[in-house]
């Protein structure tokens, strides 16, 4: 369908720079309307919008909000007997007493802070290395990209041969053919099987997240780290005072980005360890542990409280980081002038 | 001897250098060498992968069939995994025993409806956003991208009670309108931060000349959005096609199931039976893989466009 090079041109990714045009995209939207408020508007257009909002209002926001009202009823979900009203009973149980939710939404806040500090910095750290557009750079970031187009459920059999204990699996099978028998037990210790699937997320994600930085690198104008060593300032220090703040929009990008992906993260836990190993709860992640409650246990009311208070944790780490990270940008800011 | 230095140039040769390289290299063998190793492990025996995993599929002269093989051969009964020689096509029977053949056609069903509905729902509505204006717009943008902030992993309990009072559960229309629901929020922002580019004047001259709101959608406005058209639908392929939360909640009849959902129960199926489940996770990843190898900087900016925005 599209050939490379066609008559528009292969896209030069859309996103670059992402620097100006995403953390303007907000603001500039009240802006141009206020320069185009001349320009006839035309109600009828309305109607072009009833197909999406119909199916996205009824197959989505509204369940968003049902989920709130399964939550004050104790169910056992459709084809149940009928719920009953229990108030905010599920929400004390959630909170107080269940201590494989307590567990669940720890092993989550784990595997999000691992992934995110992981997947953030090696996508930094090999972005500063592929900015040039030659062609091995650019090969390469088609390679490290790769892993982004497979499912996660291939994604998710690739890595259990690469952890397979077993002889045959990748690691032990290349440590056996080097003459060491050591067959690490990587997913069957609790120890280790969070860090296992931290490792496999960051090596499904991170090529895709390079190239947001590739992009913010590039939008960074030469003059300026040309300009700092003219002046004699060192590889480290133009990082850190120029290309490190001016990098600042792709990388909340990478980091609210990587978060939300880490809370997704259903498919490698239910292939991989399904909570496990064992009775441990060590890779037990709200998405998958929600799933088990609701068509497990049968607790549709309970599951529906634990996806009400999910979104509640998803909204104040998203709201953290923004904090965070304009805090870090007017630190920079302070430190310029 | 060697040619000057450039003024910019780094000596290639510095332990710095040396070392980054290495960094790249190592990078790209752990991403290339599990996947060759996948590919290639479809063909090899069972008893070839457990003495050695990274051997590429090449004949063993010491092979030698164990003699119950012809055995079983004659009393018209299966043979046993130790009886195959490498290279075979057994794993790929085996995946093919599952049913991957159908589920495959059903991915093709699902997926392309999802992403041209999705498509078409998303350019209109963001149509409307632009051309609309005003706080109505606002609020209108507002209803659509508000939905990018929940996980479809949050929603999937309630969605799965609606649905099924729908009766849209274990049913491809089901699969298709949840895919549409569940993606909509991300392409009606990316489309409208495009639209919003195109230059009014155009919308202008054509109502001067007297095209409707319909006209002006299909003759001006979606020709002109083909490339941002396309970054999408690139993403919403990626999406659909490997998604298996929805199909997993949706779907518990084998018949309906889709390529990931199957593929996932290759895992109790197939266990130990590396080549059969490989077969599975290379049947299906190869069209998306196919089209990568073709389409990279498309791929590349449409995910990135889906990543950055969503």
């Amino acid at each position: 369908m599209f050939k490379r090079g066609g008559p528009s041109g292969p896209p030069r990714l859309l996103i670059t720079p992402p620097t100006v045009k995403i953390c303007t995209s907000m603001t500039s939207v009240a802006t141009s309307r206020r320069r185009r408020r001349s320009v006839q508007r035309n109600r009828s257009a309305l109607l072009f919008a009833v197909p999406a909002a119909v199916v996205y209002g009824v197959g989505f926001m509204f369940p968003s909000v049902q989920a709130l009202y399964y939550s004050l009823f104790a169910w056992e979900g459709p084809g149940g007997e009928d719920p009953v009203y229990i108030g905010i009973e599920n929400y004390k149980t959630k909170l107080f007493d269940d201590t494989m939710f307590h567990a669940s939404v720890g092993a989550t806040l784990r595997f999000m802070i691992l992934v995110v500090i992981l997947q953030t910095l090696v996508a930094l750290v090999y972005s500063v290395k592929l900015v040039k557009d030659t062609k091995p750079t650019i090969f390469l970031r088609s390679l490290y990209f790769f892993p982004t187009i497979l499912s996660s459920t291939s994604v998710a059999f690739i890595w259990n041969f690469v952890y397979d204990p077993s002889g045959a699996g990748l690691v032990s099978g290349i440590l056996r053919s080097l003459g060491v028998d050591y067959r690490p037990a990587f997913l069957a210790s609790p120890s280790t099987a969070l860090w296992c699937l931290v490792f496999t997320q960051v090596w499904f994600h991170a090529g895709q997240m390079m190239v947001v930085f590739v992009a913010g690198l590039q939008g960074i104008p030469k003059d300026f780290t040309e300009a700092a060593s003219i002046d004699g300032a060192t590889r480290g220090q133009t990082f850190r005072k120029i290309t490190w703040p001016l990098l600042g929009p792709a990388t909340g990008i990478v980091v609210a980005y990587t978060t939300l992906q880490s809370f997704r993260a259903f498919d490698l836990v239910y292939v991989m360890t399904q909570g496990g190993p064992g009775d441990s709860n060590a890779t037990r992640l709200l998405s998958y542990h929600i799933v088990q409650t609701a068509f497990g246990s049968r607790y549709f009311g309970e599951a529906a409280a634990e996806s009400v208070l999910f979104m509640i944790l998803i909204a104040s780490v998203t709201f953290l980081q923004r904090r965070v990270l304009r805090l870090l940008k007017a630190d920079v800011k302070g430190a310029a002038a | 001897m060697s040619a000057p230095q450039e003024v910019t140039g780094r000596n290639p040769f510095t332990g710095r250098e040396i070392g980054s390289k290495a960094m790249l290299w190592v990078f790209a063998l752990l991403i290339g060498l599990p996947c060759l190793v996948v590919a290639f492990s479809t063909v090899k025996s069972q008893g070839d992968i457990i003495s050695n995993p990274i051997k590429p599929p090449i004949p063993s002269a010491s092979f030698e069939k164990p003699e119950s093989c012809a055995a079983a051969v004659a009393l018209g009964s299966e043979q046993g995994p130790e009886c195959l020689a490498t290279p075979n096509v057994q794993g790929y029977r085996d995946a093919a025993a599952q049913r991957i053949g159908r589920s495959f056609r059903n991915s093709l069903i699902v997926v392309s409806v999802s992403v041209f509905v999705t498509l078409l729902f998303a350019a209109m509505a963001a149509f409307a956003v632009t051309r609309i204006g005003g706080w109505l717009a606002t609020t209108l943008f507002a209803f659509f991208t508000i939905g990018m902030a929940i996980p479809a992993q949050v929603n999937g309990v309630a969605q799965y009670a609606l649905f099924s009072k729908l009766n849209l559960t274990n049913s491809l229309q089901g699969l298709m309108v949840v895919n549409v629901a569940a993606t909509l929020p991300v392409s009606v922002f990316i489309l409208t931060g495009f639209m919003r580019t195109l230059p009014r004047e155009l919308f202008e001259a054509a109502v001067v000349d007297g095209a409707g709101n319909w006209k002006l959608f299909r003759k001006i406005v979606v020709p002109l959005s083909v490339p941002s058209l396309a970054a999408v639908g690139i993403f919403l392929l990626v999406m659909h096609w490997n998604d298996l939360w929805y199909p997993y909640l949706f779907i518990t009849d084998p018949a309906k199931y889709t390529l990931p959902r199957t593929l996932a129960e290759f895992k109790g199926e197939f266990s130990t039976n590396y080549p059969a489940l490989f077969a599975g996770v290379l049947i299906a990843s190869a069209p998306l893989v196919t089209a990568y190898v073709f389409l990279q900087r498309w791929f590349i900016a449409g995910l990135t466009s889906g990543a950055v925005k969503g």
